[in-house]
C-alpha cells in the first residue's frame, strides 16, 4: 500500500526579496496534495541543494526576481550532478526574458514559467514530469 | 512510483541501510521517505539499522502554534554544535485534512544549519496522525541515529492542549509558550503542561511575560513531587536574539543527567520500546485484517450493515476476531 506524495522544495535564491509568487506557487502545489517544504528568501545555491537532499524532493522549483537567475539557475544544477541528484526536476519562475530561457534549458532547467502562467500549468507539468521519471 | 531506488526492489532498501551506517546522507534520506511513502518496505533495512540506535539524547520541542518553536531550535543546533554535537531535526508540520498537501516551513528558521554537515534537518507533514508527530517520526529517528546524529530534535506541529505525543518519544521534553496567553494557561493544566521536563516562556521581552512564568509556575506547584523527582524549571528566551538560550541548554544537559543518574532512562527505554512496539503492532495487524479479511468490499458491506443498524461496530469486530482465531 503505498502512500507516496510528491514532494517539493521551493526556495528562492539570490537577493530580491519578492516572495509572493514563491508563495502563491507552494499553496497551489499544497493545494493539489503535495508537500511543499518551503525555504524562504536569500538561499545560495548550496543551500537549496542540501536542502533538496535532506528532505528527498522530487523537484526544486525556484523563482527569481533579481536578474541573475542564468546565474543561479545554472549553479543549481551543476550542484545537483555533482551530488547524483540530476533525477531531481529543476523548474523555476520569475521575471525572466524569453531570450535566456533556451540557455537555462541547456543547464538542466525543464521549465520556467514567466509571470501571468496559472498555477494549473505548473501542477500539471510537475505530475507529469514526475510520473513520467519514475516509470523510466 | 518513486524514483531510480524503487521500493519494488528489495535489495536496493538494504543497500541504502548500508549507505546510512556508511554516514551517506542522501540514502538517509531516502530511507525516510521509505518510511513515510512505504512503511512494509523499512522493515528489512530497519532491522540492520536497529542495533546500531538507542544511544541517541532525543529533545522535543512543543508548543502552540507561533511561540517560535522553529526559531528556538535554530538557536539550540547553534549551541549544540559549537561544542561539536552532531544534530538531527524532524520537524513536523500539519497536513490538510481536504487536500492531503502541506506546507512545510520550518526549515525556513533553521536554513543557515542547512549546509552544515553536522546537521540533518528533514521536514515531516502529519498525513493524518494526531499527537503532534508523523507516524513516520519515529523510524525517522531511528534513521538519523544510524547516520551518527548524537542529539535528535523533534519539533512537534504547533500544538493545543492533548498532544502530547511527543513525551514518549524524547527524554527531555521542552514546552515552549510565549506572553499573552493568559487564561488559556490555566485551561492548559491538563495535556501538555504536565509533559514539560523544562516550560520556557520566548518572546520573553513581551509583556505579560513575568505573569506567564508565574501562571505556569503556580500550576506546576499543584504537582507533588517526591524526593529527588525532577522539578521542571521555568525560564524566559528571546530565541530572534538567543537570549537566555544558554540556560535552557544548561537546563536539558542537568535533565538528562538527573534521567540517567535516577534510572528514569531505563523507564523511558521501556516506554519508548513500548510505543513503537504497540504503533507497529496495531498497524501490522489492520492492515492485515484489511488485506486478508476485509478486501474485496467486505469492509464496504460491514460499514453498511453497521450504518443500517443491522448490527453494531462492537459484534462487526468481535466477528472478525473469531475469524481470525479460527
Amino acid at each position: 500500500m503505498s502512500r507516496r506524495r510528491i514532494r517539493i522544495l521551493i526556495a528562492k535564491p539570490g537577493l530580491d526579496g519578492h516572495d509572493r509568487g514563491a508563495k502563491v506557487v507552494a499553496r497551489a502545489l499544497k493545494e493539489a496534495g503535495m508537500e511543499v517544504i518551503y525555504t524562504g528568501l536569500h538561499q545560495t545555491p548550496e543551500e537549496v541543494v542540501a536542502a533538496a537532499e535532506q528532505e528527498d524532493v522530487d523537484a526544486v522549483g525556484l523563482s527569481v526576481l533579481s536578474g541573475a537567475h542564468t546565474h543561479l539557475f545554472r549553479r543549481v544544477c551543476e550542484l545537483l550532478n555533482e551530488r547524483s541528484m540530476d533525477d531531481v526536476i529543476v523548474f523555476g519562475g520569475g521575471i525572466i526574458p524569453e531570450e535566456d530561457i533556451p540557455e537555462l534549458l541547456r543547464a538542466g532547467v525543464k521549465a520556467i514559467f514567466t509571470p501571468g502562467t496559472s498555477t494549473r500549468e505548473v501542477i500539471e507539468f510537475l505530475e507529469e514530469a514526475i510520473g513520467s521519471r519514475s516509470t523510466s | 512510483m518513486k524514483k531510480p531506488l524503487a521500493p519494488d526492489r528489495p535489495h536496493s532498501a538494504n543497500d541504502l541501510a548500508e549507505r546510512v551506517l556508511a554516514g551517506d546522507v542522501r540514502a538517509a534520506a531516502r530511507l525516510i521517505s521509505l518510511a513515510e511513502n512505504e512503511p512494509a518496505q523499512i522493515r528489512s533495512p530497519l532491522q540492520k539499522l536497529f542495533p546500531h540506535t538507542g544511544k541517541a539524547h532525543i529533545i522535543g520541542i512543543t508548543g502552540a502554534p507561533g511561540v517560535g518553536k522553529s526559531t528556538l531550535v535554530d538557536q539550540l543546533v547553534e549551541r549544540l554544535r559549537s561544542r561539536g554535537q552532531s544534530v538531527g531535526i524532524i520537524a513536523v508540520d500539519p497536513t490538510s485534512p481536504f487536500t492531503g498537501g502541506a506546507i512545510l516551513a520550518d526549515r525556513l528558521r533553521m536554513q543557515r544549519h542547512g549546509t552544515d554537515s553536522g546537521v540533518f534537518i528533514r521536514s515531516m507533514a502529519t498525513r493524518g496522525r494526531l499527537g503532534g508527530l508523523a507516524r513516520a517520526t519515529s523510524d525517522g529517528v531511528t534513521v538519523m541515529e544510524a547516520l551518527g546524529k548524537e542529539v535528535i530534535i523533534l519539533e512537534t506541529v504547533g500544538v493545543g492542549q492533548d498532544e502530547v505525543e511527543v513525551a514518549k518519544y524524547a527524554q527531555t521534553t521542552v514546552v515552549i509558550l510565549a506572553p499573552g496567553l493568559g487564561d488559556e494557561v490555566q485551561a492548559m493544566k491538563a495535556g501538555i503542561m504536565e509533559i514539560g521536563d523544562c516550560f520556557v516562556v520566548n518572546k520573553a521581552d513581551r509583556e505579560g511575560a513575568d505573569r506567564a512564568v508565574s501562571q505556569i509556575q503556580s500550576i506546576l506547584a499543584l504537582k507533588e513531587l517526591g524526593e529527588g523527582d525532577w522539578s521542571p524549571p521555568v525560564l524566559r528566551t528571546v530565541a530572534t536574539t538567543g537570549d537566555g538560550l544558554e540556560e535552557l541548554v544548561g537546563t536539558i544537559d542537568r535533565h538528562l543527567d538527573h534521567f540517567t543518574a535516577t534510572g528514569e532512562m531505563e523507564r523511558f527505554r521501556l516506554l519508548k520500546s513500548r510505543a513503537d512496539f504497540m504503533s507497529v503492532l496495531e498497524e501490522t495487524l489492520s492492515q492485515y485484517v484489511l488485506e486478508e479479511m476485509l478486501s474485496d468490499g467486505a469492509l464496504e458491506r460491514i460499514v453498511e450493515s453497521i450504518a443500517s443498524r443491522e448490527v453494531d461496530p462492537y459484534t462487526a469486530a468481535e466477528e472478525i476476531l473469531a475469524r481470525l482465531q479460527a
